[in-house]
Formats: C-alpha cells, sequence, structure tokens
C-alpha cells in the first residue's frame, strides 16, 4: 500500500522548522530528535537556536528537511549537514522566507517611508487606470 | 516551576553512647533546599530512630543531570496513598533529566490518582538504557526507528473578533 497521506509536512528528524515565540522568534532551526508527542529537541547552529527542547505548539514546520540526518545529531553534524545541503539559502530564497521579511520592513517604515510608499502606490494605480481606458 | 535533586547527608546528633553516629545520604527530589530537608527528615524518621530535633544536616547539595539534552527514557517505582490504602506504581516517562521525570511523576499522578505531593514517595528512578526494557507502549511508539507523524488541525491564535477569511489548519 503506497503511502498516500493527505498531510505534507512531518515531525521528524531533520525537519526544519520556524520558531514562533520566544527570544529566538523567526529563527530557523532543525529536528534532532523528538522527545514526545508535545517536545522535540531542536538546534539551530547556523541561525544561532542553542540546543533545547521545544513544544511544537510554538513551532511551524516547514517543508524542508536535512536528509539522512541521524537521530539525536550534535550540534556539529547538523551544522555540516545544513551547510553542504544549503538548506539555509534554500530557505532565504523561498518565497515564504522573502514574503516576512517584506512583512517584517512595512512594519518599521517610518512616516516619511509611509508617504514615498503611497505615492508609488498612486503612480501605479494611475498607469493602470490609463492602461485600462486605453484599451477599452 | 521544576524540581531539583538534592543530596542531603544527615546524621543523629553525637551522644556519649555513640560519639559517631552513622551519616546517611538520600537523593530528594524537592522545588527548594527547605523542602529538601523537611523531606530528608520525613523519610529518616521512617526508616531510623531519629528525628530533626536530635539529629543535624551536615551537607546539602545541587545533584544537577550529567546530560541535559540527551532524550533519556526514564522508569519511576513509587508507593503512593490513595483514598483507601497505599499501593507500588512503576510508571515510564520519556524526559530529559531526572528531576523533569519526577516533575512528570507528580503532574500524572496527581491527574490521574488525585494524589497530592505529600501522598507520594518515589523510591527509584533509573534510565533505562535498552528500548527491550521498556514495559509500557505509550513510550515504546515513541521509539520506533523513523518516527514521524504530522501536526493535523493546527489552531493558530487570531487577534481580531471578525477576520475576512476561514482560518487554514495547516
Amino acid at each position: 500500500m503506497p503511502d498516500q497521506s493527505t498531510f505534507k509536512r512531518f515531525v521528524e528528524v531533520g525537519r526544519v522548522v520556524l520558531i514562533n515565540d520566544g527570544p529566538f522568534a523567526g529563527k530557523i532551526a532543525v529536528i534532532s530528535e523528538i522527545v514526545d508527542h508535545n517536545r522535540a529537541i531542536i538546534d539551530g547552529p547556523t541561525s544561532g537556536v542553542p540546543r533545547q527542547s521545544f513544544p511544537y505548539r510554538h513551532l511551524t514546520l516547514t517543508p524542508l528537511t536535512v536528509t539522512s540526518l541521524p537521530r539525536g545529531a550534535g550540534t556539529g553534524t547538523i551544522k555540516k549537514l545544513l551547510e553542504k545541503q544549503g538548506t539555509t539559502e534554500k530557505w532565504n530564497e523561498s518565497s515564504w522566507a522573502k514574503r516576512r521579511e517584506v512583512i517584517a520592513s512595512r512594519k518599521k517604515l517610518n512616516d516619511f517611508e509611509r508617504f514615498g510608499a503611497m505615492l508609488k502606490k498612486k503612480q501605479v494605480r494611475d498607469l493602470v487606470r490609463k492602461e485600462i481606458k486605453a484599451s477599452a | 516551576m521544576g524540581l531539583i535533586e538534592y543530596q542531603v547527608v544527615g546524621r543523629h546528633l553525637p551522644t556519649e553512647s555513640e560519639p559517631t553516629p552513622k551519616l546517611y545520604r538520600m537523593r530528594i527530589f524537592a522545588p527548594n533546599s527547605v523542602v529538601a530537608k523537611s523531606r530528608f527528615w520525613y523519610f529518616l524518621r521512617q526508616l531510623k530512630k531519629v528525628k530533626k530535633a536530635n539529629g543535624e544536616i551536615i551537607g546539602l547539595n545541587v545533584i544537577h543531570e550529567r546530560k541535559p539534552l540527551k532524550v533519556k527514557n526514564f522508569g519511576v517505582w513509587l508507593r503512593y496513598d490513595s483514598r483507601s490504602g497505599t499501593h507500588n506504581m512503576y510508571k515510564e516517562f520519556r524526559e530529559l533529566s531526572r528531576a523533569d521525570a519526577v516533575k512528570a511523576v507528580y503532574q500524572d499522578m496527581a491527574a490521574r490518582h488525585r494524589a497530592r505531593f505529600r501522598s507520594i514517595q518515589i523510591l527509584r528512578v533509573a534510565e533505562i538504557e535498552k528500548t527491550p526494557d521498556i514495559r509500557r507502549p505509550y513510550i515504546k511508539q515513541l521509539l520506533v526507528p523513523k518516527l514521524r507523524f504530522p501536526l493535523p488541525h493546527r489552531v493558530s491564535k487570531v487577534k481580531s473578533t471578525f477576520v475576512g477569511k476561514r482560518p487554514s489548519t495547516f
């Protein structure tokens, strides 16, 4: 019986996770070992997340995995495999991570920058309106 | 509020008939050193003819976990008083340290048997090294090789009372 599951992202050794809460919020880490149905040991040597036990409640599973990671792998092994498979770059290039950056930068705008953004939006709107009028 | 494992060493006060009494050492799980000393006297009174009034504690140290980042399977033997009698029990936990496992014991006993801290005596906490020695199925299921499972039905906290779309649960 082939493994047909409606689920695509699994909690497993090697799964890359995004931390939602706490001092390391917004960083990615790798599941090194599953403790039980609530917690896992995560480790993010390339993103500055120390090795620790973390509950799934405050994690989001990503579609990325670090393949052939042995269960309970240490920080050094994880770092080596992360660098070899280029997982951090894959994450940074993903549209999910880029979207997060855009939203974060949008929150950081000061009033002048928001004014500039409004002007830009008006320019785009104007061009679109002119195009629609020309083709109508 | 975690429990800490203490090593408490105490003895009877020296008397003329017994100028160098025997030392007794116990490993006590307690939230702080005050409770640790109190539990030490509680247990020692049950075993030897000595109480806090005619004894002294000569050493109290914290026992730190050797490998706090290694996931271990603990078997815990305990004795507890239920409403109609006292029973022995053996439970298994998958935790990172002995103190965490004992904390889990107390939580579990409170939930399943309404047993309070005062009614429970931890007899023995041992790390189970070999997987075939695990007795409980709820721990065995976590030790299958290449364990993986999805997180179905994710419920995320919504900040506003009204939203435009129904939430996605994955």
